[in-house]
């Protein structure tokens, strides 16, 4: 089923969790909500869910206005970041639970159920369980059990609020796979709300980047990570450096140094304000040669246990830079602590400073 | 037990002291009661506690009591909710009231039941046009059992209720379960524990209750008697072995009746997973 939602606002107080978001959500996908923590993601999924009321705005399913539908009439399946399982419940009960307190004319018959929650606990590969109460099961157990109850009740979508918030990394990614390889099987309209960028990108079909209750872009995963369209998408998603500069006829200028223009942005003109960005891998170092070309900076650290040597550095006025090297290449610069460089970018983003963008 | 570490230990120093101590404060007062009523014959004790009059205050006193103690779980339920759940002015000092009953002398509480509720008082003068008369009837004695064990629910269920997540009926709600079901099935089960020791601690007071009640009751033979009011009838007689008899029959009707109500608790709590 597809989900629109137009225009919707919502203020607690006088402080606005969203302010006029519009978005659709197609049939089948599973989209990723991403952002800060109080960007207004869990908020706008609760009012899609029907938990929260919006001030203003719409919410259509299936093209059809449910703004004033009761989240019982809306059939959507949620699923809580602390699971929220009936605790007086075993696991078989959990599931059964929407299902037995049908109305008499709809409620399937005690075999039905049997059947049904037996092969959901399958899919959640949680069968051998079903005689336990939640108390006696690990979170990631949990959750599996919160969205086999979610799905007992065939809901037209899936909405899940941060469901891997409260679990430790290992069973995070493992669930990660899991919940993808689960929606390749269902295919049923699903919102997740994270607010791990590498969780949204590796997951989802689409995902929404929101921030201070507007939505900043939306694309697929490979798109906004490539073609960030604000700085704030650009800065939360992975590691940047950030340089805050002035665009003049040979680059950007920042302070006393010059990072030379990678011809790509057009459009600037001279004088202008400006943050330029440049990932990790994007810089390279050099031996400070004394000219003015490259960001000066001091060697604080090299980390070299990974694939990659990851060194970080200090600006003049004691900025933070971090830049991620082949072995090869850090082999051969062969830095030490203290040393003075300078920083290169291959590759650099530059946006056009406003106040206030959220950096 | 002395097998398994613990953190704190001295199980046995702290199992002796536990029971030294019921023993002094609970178990040789009571065995006295015991003792005393042992002056008695078999035959003649079963005359004293079976006379008419006997009998009529003992389902009075058990029978309101029982009464008192589901109104009040029910009533003290919702309050305990209204307190939890929302957010409404003087909401602080309605917390205070609650706890009130518990304060107030009996005698006064009695007194003032007793004024608001004779035939010319506030409220009794209008249930008077209904013909309903609560002061110097056994409904009387209902209304003082009520008032007295109405903080032992709240102050049961309050903090469990505080502990239910919210989230626990949204998730239900999200299922399509009703109102109705929801609170049934999901919120019911888990309150109950602590509703039935509510429901247990004002039973339990309310058939100790004196001072309160004797005011309101009007204390009319066959009718309107409690229990602890035909044990002080016969102390003032000098009929000590009668009074103690009395008290014995009462004593074990009690503790048979607590015992059944904690057994019942034990039973929901292993049933909902909670005894682990």
């Amino acid at each position: 089923m597809s989900i629109q939602v137009r225009n919707i606002a919502k203020r607690f107080g006088s402080f606005t969790a969203l302010d006029g978001v519009t978005l659709d959500f197609p049939s089948g996908e599973l989209v990723a909500l991403l952002g800060p923590s109080g960007c207004g993601k869990t908020t706008l999924l609760r009012i899609i869910a029907g938990l929260e009321k919006a001030d203003g705005g719409q919410v259509l399913l299936e093209g059809e206005d449910a703004s004033s539908r009761h989240v019982r009439e809306r059939q959507v399946g949620f699923v809580f970041q602390h699971y929220a399982l009936f605790r007086h419940m075993t696991v078989f009960d959990n599931v059964a639970f929407g299902m037995r307190m049908k109305p008499r004319a709809q409620r399937p018959t005690a075999r039905q159920i049997r059947e049904k929650v037996h092969s959901l606990l399958e899919l959640v590969q949680l069968d051998w369980l079903a005689d336990r109460f939640p108390s006696q099961l690990s979170g990631g157990q949990r959750q599996r059990i919160a969205l086999a109850r979610a799905l007992a009740v065939e809901p037209r979508v899936l909405l899940l609020d941060e469901p891997f918030g409260a679990l430790d990394a290992k069973v995070r990614k493992e669930l990660r796979r899991w919940l993808r390889r689960l929606h390749d099987e269902l295919h049923i309209t699903s919102i997740f709300v994270t607010h791990d960028q590498e969780e949204a990108l590796e997951v989802a079909d689409r995902v929404v980047l929101m921030n201070r209750g507007r939505v900043e872009q939306v694309g697929a995963p490979e798109e906004v990570y490539r073609q960030p369209a604000t700085p704030f998408v650009y800065s939360f998603l992975g590691a940047v450096n950030l340089f805050h500069g002035r665009v003049d006829s040979e680059g950007v200028r920042v302070g006393d140094d010059l990072l030379p223009r990678a011809a790509q942005e057009g459009g600037l003109a001279e004088g202008a304000q400006v943050l330029a960005f440049a990932r990790p891998h994007e810089l390279d170092i050099i031996a400070d040669g004394g000219g003015e070309s490259g960001m000066a900076a001091k060697v604080c650290r090299a980390l070299s246990f990974g694939a990659t040597t990851r060194i970080e550095l200090e600006g003049s006025d004691g900025q933070h830079f971090e830049v991620e090297l082949t072995r090869e290449r850090a082999e051969a610069l062969d830095l030490a602590a203290g040393q003075a460089v300078r920083l290169v970018p291959s590759n650099l983003r530059i946006f056009e400073y406003e106040e206030g963008a959220g950096i | 037990m002395s097998k398994t570490t613990r953190v704190l230990p001295g199980f046995g120093l702290s199992l002796g002291v536990t029971l030294t101590w019921l023993s002094l404060i609970v178990l040789l007062p009571l065995s006295s009661v015991f003792l005393k009523a042992s002056d008695l014959s078999l035959a003649e004790f079963w005359k004293v506690v079976s006379a008419p009059r006997v009998v009529a205050s003992y389902k009075l006193s058990f029978g309101m009591s029982l009464a008192a103690a589901a109104i009040n779980a029910v009533f003290g339920m919702m309050l305990a909710w209204c307190l939890v759940r929302y957010r409404f002015f003087g909401k602080r000092l309605v917390d205070a009231l609650i706890d009130l009953p518990f304060a107030l002398p009996t005698a006064v509480a009695g007194i003032a039941l007793t004024a608001l509720y004779a035939k010319n008082g506030w409220i009794g003068q209008y249930l008077a046009l209904f013909d309903i008369q609560v002061a110097f009837k056994p409904l009387g004695v209902l209304v003082a059992l009520v008032f007295i064990g109405l903080p032992f629910v709240v102050r049961t269920v309050q903090p469990v209720l505080e502990d239910l997540d919210i989230e626990h009926e949204e998730a239900a709600a999200s299922l399509g379960v009703g109102r109705w079901r929801t609170f049934r099935h999901v919120i019911l089960p888990v309150l109950l524990p602590a509703l039935l020791t509510g429901f247990t601690l004002a039973f339990a007071r309310a058939v100790g209750e004196y001072g309160s009640v004797i005011f309101i009751a009007g204390n009319i033979p066959m009718v309107s008697e409690i229990v602890p009011l035909m044990i002080i009838t016969k102390l003032e007689q000098y009929d000590y072995p009668g009074a103690t008899a009395v008290a014995e029959v009462m004593l074990l009707i009690s503790f048979a009746l607590l015992f059944l109500i904690n057994g019942l608790q034990a039973w929901t709590a292993r049933r909902t997973g909670r005894d682990r």
